[in-house]
């Protein structure tokens, strides 16, 4: 049954994602050190002195936590590269990056929301272009190396989702790494 | 598993277990064939391992490892009561797959195996005891955050289909060919441990080295411990324009009160107080426009404390219109080296600041190292004889022409930077000298069916984590079409680490599991808690096995 929801029918899919991924999280959510929390870890609360990812938990924690009331729920869409658009409940606080890989959708974080490198790069839609934090001079040296850069370029583990926010779409682009090294752009065949 | 073979291994698992409790050597009551190894089980679990054993077609194997290797472990008592480990591997049909190199680009292509092929078995071989490659030996210690990736690599590494074995050189343990008859395919991840020289007089005085080597030093690689450069000169000059010229001056100017947290190693940390560096000159055979560092790097030169920015403005003459028909990174390159020639990259206020600072660093460019000058006595480096370039062309394809004329910049140390090479592993495996590479297609090495690379021994040593990652999923892909469409003869026999084990073990050699890691990693990070600092590494690979094995 979980491989007809998988392959037949896309909205369903994301669906059950979202239902199993709230009842699946529950209390199994360990730190990489197996403790926990990371916030009893001793290991993960090193302090990381030079850079420390956004919010009191880390890696993730608070995003797989489900929106307590509706007040808190801002609605995001990720727009895949082949055009498919998922619809997700995010809440305020929710980290764009994180949110994303709570359900599944392909953005990756190598250096997990610490600005040293730039896999979770996201073009935002225009209208919020002006409603975005803008980007800070290290988000804009990181963006520097991702391939396929735009205007509307942004890392998404630097977008936190506030109200104003509400109904925002970010678009995945072709690639986050390059395939050539020094920078050459594959033409579309 | 079926009922017999079940019913037989729970026997013999139980007989174990209750001759251990009794305190009797268990090996000498295990009749059934020899295995191998993976992961380790108290006795008590391996109870409870066999009596769940899942699926038709699995087979649990015990298999036990003494402290003292060789033959006669059969019959050979453990030295202290209670070491005998237990492993387990469960045989399933699948392939085997060898990733020599733990560094970022075996880790990546074993992730992409992993995921992508459902049944394949990857064992990742490793020289040094510790995992992790450059993200351990080569991030900057004041860059944790780009070693954030450990925790990707810590992820796959505990995937069932996956070992770490470290502590065993290839090339010398085992050779290369012994891997190609025991797995399915073999990729070459193991990197660059050499360095580019320039050929010049005076490149081993004293007070010369490469910047590799001292980038080993306070990162703790073993094998760069006794570097002891000499730090008592006034000015420094590193040779070449990359992102590791950054690092080793940024290391030598930052004051050490930050360095003191990092996770340097504790031998440079007390060395690099001792320091005299007060100037350090990062020289560049080209111009501005084809620098090879980043702009991140660039912009922590110019906010280190204490330290000035020393930038020729006359360098950056008429580039000030180029800079609008450049791409967007290089672009923003060379506005911050702009700004920071005019400015010294500070505000009003920051100029009063920096005209107390104690330390500076500076770029200079077209110059090419002809000769590194001695002292008079010859017992250090005393200066270098720079000849003066010019460019011919422009951009990235820029070529630097020699104009004939020379300067000579005192200095008393001398670090090269000018780029990292791989060497040859094994007379079996087809490699270019000229470029210091293993000649590849998209990841298959030429002529060699089988036979993988990926990482810098595949395109050569440059760029970052990233640039490694698409590289590892692209040798991966290679490997696990190769592996689905058959090309790939499947072996005979006993394949893996089964067949090679034992070839360890006749030489004496020990490998480390990941747990073993672990056990060296929570050591080092308690070390580390100590004395405030992230962790502090060991240096020794002795002590890394005695932590290791204990």
């Amino acid at each position: 049954m979980a491989a007809t929801i998988s392959t037949k029918l896309p909205m369903l899919r994301r669906f059950s994602q979202v239902l199993f991924a709230s009842f699946g999280s529950v209390g199994s959510k360990k730190c990489l050190h197996g403790f926990l929390s990371p916030l009893t870890c001793p290991s993960c609360q090193q302090n990381r002195l030079f850079r420390t990812s956004n919010g009191p938990l880390r890696h993730g924690d608070y995003e797989h936590q489900d929106p307590k009331s509706e007040d808190e729920i801002v609605n995001i869409t990720y727009v895949m590269k082949d055009g498919e658009r998922i619809p997700i409940r995010g809440k305020v606080g929710d980290n764009v990056m994180y949110l994303a890989h709570r359900y599944e959708i392909p953005v990756e974080g190598a250096c997990e929301a610490s600005l040293a490198c730039c896999t979770c790069h996201v073009y935002v839609h225009d209208d919020y272009s002006d409603r975005i934090q803008e980007a800070t001079e290290e988000e804009e040296d990181m963006l520097d190396m991702a391939p396929f850069l735009r205007v509307s370029s942004r890392l998404s583990c630097q977008i936190t989702l506030s109200k104003e926010l509400e109904g925002i779409e970010v678009t995945l682009p072709q690639a986050t790494r390059n395939f050539y090294v020094d920078g050459h752009v594959p033409e579309p065949h | 598993m079926d009922a017999k073979t079940g019913y037989v291994a729970g026997r013999l698992a139980l007989t174990g277990v209750l001759f251990r409790i009794s305190g009797k050597t268990a090996a000498v009551q295990f009749h059934t064939k020899k295995h191998l190894c993976e992961t380790v089980f108290k006795s008590s679990q391996r109870w409870f391992c066999n009596a769940s054993a899942p699926g038709p077609g699995m087979l649990h194997r015990w298999f036990c490892r003494t402290s003292t290797p060789g033959p006669s472990r059969w019959l050979s008592r453990t030295s202290t009561p209670g070491q005998l480990r237990w492993f387990c591997q469960t045989s399933t049909p699948g392939p085997h797959v060898c990733i020599v190199g733990s560094g970022p680009a075996g880790f990546y292509t074993a992730q992409h195996i992993l995921k992508n092929h459902k049944t394949a078995r990857v064992d990742i071989y490793e020289k040094l005891p510790v995992p992790f490659g450059l993200v351990r030996f080569g991030v900057a210690p004041d860059h944790p955050e780009v070693k954030n990736v450990i925790n990707t690599f810590t992820n796959t590494a505990a995937n069932d289909r996956c070992s770490f074995l470290g502590n065993v050189t290839v090339g010398r343990d085992v050779t290369v060919a012994e891997l190609r008859q025991a797995y399915d395919a073999v990729i070459m991840s193991y990197g660059a441990d050499a360095d580019k020289e320039f050929g010049i007089p005076g490149e081993n005085l004293p007070g010369v080295y490469s910047a590799r080597s001292f980038v080993g030093w306070y990162n703790g690689l073993p094998e760069d411990k006794h570097l002891a450069p000499m730090l008592d000169t006034e000015t420094a000059v590193v040779l070449g324009q990359g992102n590791v010229a950054l690092d080793v001056a940024r290391i030598l100017l930052t004051p050490l009160s930050i360095i003191k947290k990092t996770d340097i190693t504790d031998h440079a940390a007390a060395a690099l107080e001792n320091s005299q560096v007060k100037t350090v000159y990062i020289v560049g055979r080209r111009g501005p426009l084809q620098t090879a560092f980043t702009i991140k790097e660039l912009r922590e030169m110019t906010k280190l404390p204490d330290c000035r920015s020393v930038l020729d403005p006359a360098d950056f003459a008429g580039l000030q219109d180029k800079v609008k028909s450049l791409q967007r990174p290089r672009k923003r390159l060379t506005e911050l080296l702009i700004k920071t020639a005019q400015t010294g990259g500070a505000t009003a206020q920051e100029t009063q600041r920096l005209s107390q600072a104690t330390k500076e660093w500076g770029l200079k460019f077209l110059r090419s190292p002809l000769e590194i000058l001695p002292t008079e006595d010859g017992s250090r480096v005393s200066g270098i004889r720079l000849g003066m370039n010019k460019l011919e062309g422009s951009d990235s394809s820029a070529r630097a022409i020699s104009t004939g004329e020379t300067e000579v910049l005192s200095c008393g140390l001398v670090l090269r930077s000018i780029g990292y090479k791989s060497v040859p592993i094994d007379d079996t495996v087809p490699f270019d000298s000229q470029k210091g590479v293993i000649p590849n297609t998209a990841g298959r090495v030429t002529g060699c069916k089988g036979l993988y690379c990926s990482g810098w021994v595949r395109r050569g040593p440059t760029g970052v984590i990233l640039t490694t990652m698409t590289d590892g999923f692209e040798t991966g892909k290679a490997v696990v079409d190769d592996l689905t469409t058959g090309i790939l003869q499947p072996l005979d026999g006993v394949r893996g680490q089964e067949r090679i084990q034992p070839l360890l073990q006749k030489k004496g050699i020990q490998a480390v599991t990941f747990e073993d890691w672990n056990k060296i990693d929570s050591e080092e990070t308690t070390r580390g808690e100590k004395v405030g600092k992230p962790r502090e590494k060991i240096i020794e690979v002795k002590e890394m096995l005695e932590v290791a094995l204990s």
